[in-house]
């Protein structure tokens, strides 16, 4: 089992998770974040002057699939992620998941996923 | 007494015009420094310093203090001041004024001034630097007004008094930490607008009201004040527009540059000056804010780049625009043959922008090295609203 977790643009959260429902990746959760990458920073105007505001917020998604499905989720988060645009489209990162437990059933591994 | 009202909601207006402005850890701070001065100089100026102000006149210099407590100064109007309203009502006026010229200030120093010495610092300043000059100005047997200064509605005595002070108070307390290496980023831009909108809108109480009656110069007065914060508004979203994006923030400061700029010569100019007025105040503020960027002062919401300077160009461009036509009391400006109008129009700024720096800048030294002006540096970063008054805005 791997874990995908994603920092992808805000605007883009809703392609992103109905093309990983397509893939029957439906169980996910997200949280509001900040941060930066090559992107840096985006310069913001104050009165007559201006600043860099470097901390962007972005969407982190996090979803635990099974190891078969995994190429293909990252397939679908990379194609409905991207923009073209020079930079700021994100990151996935994959970890192995040792462990997985379904609460209301006490099912575990891959069929509890 | 509705002028005295509009102006009253020009005070809190400050506090959400500045609270926007600062970042969130200090905005309940921002808006308690207005609502304070509210209450303090509302007492102030009853006990003395309406009298000090506009009492019987000393040498030119000072009102006495035979109207200390507001002692023969009732219903029935003044012989002096207003004569077809009640003594009160002018008063009570002029008392708004008082408040809000000290509100201004705030706007320099936020997010770093230890609480107890804005308070002594706030009375001593409207004692010993806006009511001597509001009567010098306003005061019957004033020095300024002798000379022929013209200044309906506080160019001088408001815009340009606090916004010099301002600087010179800056200039004592230092920036900011982190100033110029950390975004010191608004956090509420809407909350802001609100206030500029706010105080547009009390600004009709401020300068109509100035006429002191409804009559046509009142009307006049509301007409040039609305032209002139509308063509500020306009040059300043251009401004923004042609370096960057056409920004909200910047229309509004726009407003605001333009109707500080109006004030002194909205009982005096026509419609058409005050569109002229309206773009000076654009250009002039939007020039000086640049200028204050290179200096690396950190004199933090501009008070004196947008109510300093827009009230210099204003009470300046009275001895430009200036015209009987528009009334009677008033005087002919350059552009109708009356370059004298100029000289003392100058000579009165020059006065205002010397005293105003001098006194503060001495009072905050002093108060700096009795009392201390700041806070610690560890209160600064948790924020005022935390260290200083044990509240928090959002939870």
């Amino acid at each position: 089992m791997k874990k995908i977790e994603a920092i992808i643009r805000e605007e883009k959260f809703g392609e992103v998770k109905d093309a990983l429902e397509k893939i029957g990746v439906v169980g996910l959760n997200i949280s509001e974040v900040k941060g930066r990458g090559r992107q840096k920073g985006i310069r913001l105007q104050w009165r007559a002057t201006s600043y860099v505001v470097d901390m962007l917020p972005k969407v982190k998604l996090n979803a635990v699939v099974r190891d078969e499905d995994a190429e293909r989720a990252i397939d679908a988060i990379v194609k409905s992620a991207k923009t073209g645009r020079n930079s700021g489209d994100g990151m996935i990162f994959i970890m192995p998941v040792e462990e997985v437990v379904r609460v209301r059933t006490g099912e575990r591994g891959k069929d509890a996923i | 007494m509705i002028s005295a009202a509009l102006v009253m909601l020009m005070v809190p207006a400050v506090g959400l015009f500045y609270g926007g402005m600062v970042r969130k850890k200090n905005v309940i701070s921002t808006i308690m420094l207005s609502f304070a001065i509210l209450a303090l100089i509302s007492i102030q100026w009853v006990l003395y310093g309406y009298s000090l102000a506009f009492g019987p006149d000393r040498g030119g210099i000072i009102g006495g203090l035979e109207w200390a407590g507001l002692l023969n100064v009732g219903q029935e109007p003044s012989s002096i001041y207003a004569t077809s309203i009640p003594h009160f009502t002018f008063m009570i006026f002029q008392a708004m004024f008082a408040v809000i010229a000290v509100a201004l200030i705030t706007g320099a120093f936020v997010e770093r001034i230890k609480f107890s010495a804005f308070l002594l610092f706030s009375l001593l300043w409207a004692t010993f630097v806006y009511d001597p000059i509001a009567h010098w100005v306003w005061g019957a047997g004033g020095w300024l007004a002798k000379l022929g200064a013209l200044d309906f509605a506080g160019g001088t005595v408001v815009h340009i008094s606090s916004g010099v002070s301002a600087l010179a108070f800056v200039l004592v307390i230092g920036a900011r930490k982190g100033f110029g290496k950390v975004p010191m980023e608004s956090h509420d831009v809407p909350m802001a607008v609100i206030g500029a909108v706010l105080l547009w809108f009390g600004w009709f109480g401020f300068n109509a009201g100035s006429a002191l009656a409804a009559n046509g110069v009142a009307a006049s007065a509301f007409v040039v004040t609305n032209t002139a914060a509308a063509a500020a508004a306009l040059t300043w979203m251009v401004l923004s527009w042609i370096n960057r994006k056409p920004s909200v923030l910047g229309i509004a400061t726009g407003a605001i540059a333009g109707l500080a700029a109006i004030t002194p010569a909205s009982g005096f100019v026509s419609p058409l000056a005050a569109i002229a007025i309206g773009v000076g105040a654009g250009i002039i503020c939007y020039s000086a804010l640049l200028l204050k960027a290179k200096l690396g002062i950190d004199e933090s919401l501009d008070v004196w780049g947008v109510h300093g300077m827009g009230g210099t160009w204003g009470t300046i461009a009275i001895g430009i625009f200036a015209s009987t036509l528009v009334n009677t009391a008033g005087s002919n400006g350059l552009i109708y043959g009356n370059p004298s109008q100029l000289v003392v129009q100058t000579v009165a700024v020059a006065v205002v922008w010397v005293y105003s720096f001098v006194v503060t800048f001495a009072l905050a030294k002093i108060l700096d090295a009795t009392i201390g002006l700041r806070v610690g540096a560890e209160e600064e970063e948790v924020g005022l609203d935390i260290s200083q008054h044990g509240e928090r805005a959002y939870s």
